[in-house]
């Protein structure tokens, strides 16, 4: 019994921690429509910034506290919503993932650069070792407090939004921003407000949990996963579901880490159980009702015919050929990395850029692709290539199932879920990957055909890559092609014209987890390596970053992400070691770039060619005020 | 047997009552209206027709089959197709695409072979949309991509057509008579269309029957000379008239 109670406290702590975090999020969500993928990383900031004050300048608690709680995560996050967060209004959701995915990186990058994660840092829980017993079991002053703080946050959310103006004025910017600005609200000042409460409920979490655990960047951050999943329970709206979701998600973890022997292959289980209960509320969710009448943007650029693909595919492997005499190995592998890393966010460019879905998981396609290379084709065999598309096709329609009658939020909420999970099950395990965390990988061997030395295999990379572009702007050309343009374009007109938006979606994702396979396992052949540590869901956000750069919607976009991603380490080298200096430059330029929906690659080749005649053509019309009629102007429907 | 059959129709949003209790056919061959004030609940009954909102009571039968948990998709498999009143047009496609990949999507679903490229050249010419073939939708005209919504409908051969406004955005005078024409052409082929329409004139000459809305609730239902007559009718479209008065004064 005493056991049963001490779990039940334990649980009850960290379901109290997810609460607030969780809050935080609804409370941003419900009235910015943004789903902030980098409230995590704001509360890991802000548990820096308290260490900062607490600990490294000695403040006392208590002025440290209020000032990060009550003054710099507020404004903070005020910050946030008036420089980035705002220009989002109506964006499609892939945007604003993108946005938020690029400050959650920038952030991890800031936070590994201003405090060098080589020194291990601590925060004391509260009045530490103090504590009473409850029935024999010791419950000490911080978990005391962070119960009671679950539940005055609780109270304060209730007081804020049903007994004061501005609580008010956020529900009815809920309901409808249009209506609500005309009645007096102010819908921006209303979302700015949201936002600063977020920052300071996820400062709260991060500075209450950060004692528990090592003061780390990416776990602090990765918690917010956690929270995701207690506010799913309330389906990003209802915040006493998602206190209720949070409660069970910390007393489940609890419960299992007490009662259940965890040991051998499901050590990892433990940090995936909210990964798992996440998938669980995904799947009892009901599917997304489809809506008309919402914002188009569609900015996409024409799709390059037949001879101008193969022209730039021979052009590319042409110019590959000739530099590889002029290229040292370093180069060489260089090189090889960026068109390896292209072909990865060509699978991107197939998924996004046409179907406008999000996947924050595909680095780990491409590990499945170099697991199964090493695993089948350790002699160098095409089977092993075969078994890499095989392999990660599979795996990727199995992942998108559950999700793909939601909307592409959830998908890509999945996705992300799905990633941690093999972080934390598949990777480091060592049926998989060995004692040593490595597996060696064979280069490609065609009868007749070596590409054992690297100069030949750069080549082949070049190839490979043109290959892929080939294929998927092929794809692009076809019918399945414009089927994914118009499904991206009005999911609600494909409906209403007989087409299951399922079965395109999950074949999409299926295609595009192959092709990130075939990537992954070509850049394993590259290195001669794949290691447990090259594939993890924090890799595939550069990845998503850095080809929405380049552009998203074009394979010579892919291709200019590839090189930026291989080049970030030559900057590395040139300004010298800064930790998370590869986020910090991601994060940055996703975020300066990355609301352009066409690149870099678009820009380039606004030459004079038809496509700059076009993209002038199809500019979006400024935002309508509201009230305007919608006929004035063409294709977009006036928000009301 | 009626083609369609809409049976006490009640959808709630939350406390809003947007349809209450809303009953009416539909004949195979005729083009039969949906009139009303702004809000009366014609989009919202069109939305429970095809699939897009769930009744809170009441039924939808297409040839007397209870359709109502039906999915969008498959009651366009059964022959109900639309168009939008908010444009949802493949923008980024151009205007044969658009009614290609409808065609293409249909030959996903549909048994038997069928050409789908001299389907979509026919239907380029037959609404009128053949100038701007060639051109991405997201730039042309409201009143021209509404006809590719029209296209775009009737490359999946459908039976029962929802029209949500599909006059709006078309010049006076001629555009509208060619559009009364496609209509009446429509219905002689055997279609069923219902409309949408705030182009009472257009209305009032090619519906053979006209179900008027206000405030969610059927109020009329006739043939045009007896709407024009009927009072409460009047009534309904005066409030609405002061409504706009009071806007454009505003």
């Amino acid at each position: 019994m005493e056991q049963f109670i001490a779990f039940t406290i334990i649980g009850v702590v960290t379901g109290s921690v997810y609460a607030i975090a969780a809050s935080g999020l609804v409370v941003t969500y419900v009235t910015s429509g943004i789903f902030n993928v980098a409230h995590g990383a704001i509360g890991m900031l802000m548990a820096f910034t308290y260490w900062e004050l607490r600990v490294h300048q000695n403040w006392p608690a208590p002025l440290a506290l209020i000032v990060v709680v009550f003054v710099i995560a507020p404004l903070f996050g005020a910050l946030i919503e008036r420089t980035l967060i705002r220009k989002l209004r109506d964006a499609p959701v892939a945007t604003s993932l993108v946005v938020t995915v690029a400050l959650m990186v920038f952030l991890i990058g800031a936070a590994q650069g201003l405090w060098t994660q080589s020194e291990s840092r601590q925060l004391i829980p509260f009045f530490s070792p103090g504590g009473f017993l409850l029935s024999g079991v010791f419950v000490t002053w911080h978990e005391t407090i962070t119960i009671l703080t679950a539940g005055a946050v609780a109270i304060a959310l209730w007081f804020i939004l049903s007994r004061t103006r501005t609580g008010v004025a956020m529900r009815a910017v809920v309901d409808d921003r249009d209506l609500a600005a005309l009645n007096g609200a102010r819908p921006f000042q209303v979302s700015m407000l949201s936002w600063a409460m977020g920052a300071s409920l996820a400062s709260i979490a991060g500075i209450l949990l950060a004692p528990a655990l090592q003061l780390n960047v990416t776990v602090l951050t990765f918690l917010v996963i956690n929270a995701y999943a207690a506010a799913m329970v309330g389906r990003l709206r209802s915040l006493p579901l998602t206190f209720l979701g949070a409660m069970m998600l910390g007393l489940a973890e609890s419960y299992v880490t007490g009662y259940v022997q965890l040991g051998g292959a499901f050590i990892g289980l433990r940090p995936s159980l909210p990964t798992i209960f996440l998938f669980v509320v995904l799947l009892t969710m009901p599917e997304a009702r489809l809506r008309a009448g919402r914002l188009l943007r569609t900015a996409a650029p024409p799709v390059p015919g037949r001879n101008r693909s193969l022209a730039g595919a021979g052009i590319l492997v042409g110019v590959a050929f000739l530099l590889s005499f002029g290229m040292d190995a370093v180069w060489l592998v260089r090189g090889g990395q960026a068109l390896a890393f292209g072909m990865i966010m060509l699978s991107l460019v197939l998924l996004s850029g046409y179907a406008g879905q999000v996947s924050l998981c595909q680095m780990t396609f491409a590990g499945l692709g170099a697991f199964a290379m090493a695993k089948v084709g350790a002699d160098g065999s095409p089977v092993g290539l075969l078994a890499a598309i095989v392999l990660a096709g599979a795996v990727g329609a199995l992942v998108a199932l559950p999700a793909l009658r939601l909307q592409g939020l959830y998908l890509a909420l999945a996705t992300m879920a799905f990633a941690v999970l093999m972080d934390n099950m598949f990777f480091p395990d060592r049926r998989a990957f060995g004692t040593l965390g490595n597996l060696e990988v064979s280069r490609l061997k065609l009868p007749g055909l070596s590409f054992e030395g690297l100069q030949s295999y750069f080549v082949l990379l070049a190839i490979a890559f043109a290959l892929s572009a080939l294929l998927t702007q092929a794809i692009r050309r076809g019918p399945f092609g414009r089927l994914l343009a118009a499904m991206r374009d009005s999911p609600v007109a494909c409906a209403t014209l007989g087409l299951s938006l399922t079965r395109t979606k999950l074949t999409v994702f299926a295609i595009s987890a192959a092709l990130a396979g075939l990537g992954g396992a070509m850049f394993g052949g590259l290195r001669n390596s794949a290691g447990a540590t090259d594939f993890l869901m924090l890799q595939s956000l550069p990845v998503l970053l850095l080809v929405v750069v380049g552009g998203i919607t074009t394979a010579g976009g892919a291709l200019i992400g590839g090189i930026a991603l291989a080049m970030i380490p030559v900057i590395q080298d040139f300004v010298g070691t800064i930790d998370g200096l590869n986020y910090l430059l991601a994060g940055l330029a996703a975020l300066s770039i990355g609301r352009s929906p066409n690149g870099i690659a678009a820009m380039l080749s606004a030459d004079g060619r038809p496509f700059k005649r076009r993209a002038a053509a199809t500019q979006e019309p400024p935002p309508l005020a509201p009230g305007q009629p919608e006929e004035v102007t063409p294709v977009v429907a006036a928000p009301s | 047997m009626s083609l369609l059959q809409v049976e006490n129709l009640t959808i709630r949003f939350g406390g809003l009552l947007a349809v209450s209790d809303v009953s009416f056919d539909v004949e195979p061959g005729v083009v039969t209206a949906l009139i009303g004030p702004n809000g009366a609940g014609k989009t919202t009954t069109f939305n429970a027709i095809c699939g897009l909102n769930q009744p809170t009571t009441g039924r939808v039968l297409f040839e007397g089959r209870d359709i109502s948990a039906y999915k969008p998709h498959e009651r366009a498999r059964l022959g109900i197709a639309r168009t939008f009143q908010r444009l949802e047009v493949f923008g980024s496609l151009t205007a044969r695409e658009n009614i290609l990949v409808a065609a293409e999507i249909r030959r996903r679903w549909a048994r038997g072979h069928y050409d789908v490229q001299a389907e979509t050249e026919e239907i380029l010419d037959r609404v009128g949309i053949r100038s701007v073939a060639d051109e991405r939708v997201d730039a042309i005209p409201t009143g021209l991509a509404r006809l590719v919504e029209l296209g775009r409908a009737l490359a999946t051969r459908p039976r029962l057509m929802l029209l949500d406004e599909v006059s709006s955005g078309l010049g006076e005078g001629e555009e509208s008579d060619l559009m009364a024409e496609l209509l009446v052409r429509f219905a002689g082929e055997g279609l069923a269309v219902l409309l949408v329409e705030h182009d009472v004139d257009l209305v009032m000459r090619v519906c053979s029957t006209i179900h008027v809305l206000d405030f969610g609730k059927l109020i009329a239902s006739g043939t045009a000379s007896e709407i024009q007559a009927n009072q409460v009718v009047q009534a309904a479209y005066l409030g609405e008239a002061d409504e706009e008065t009071m806007e454009a004064a505003q």
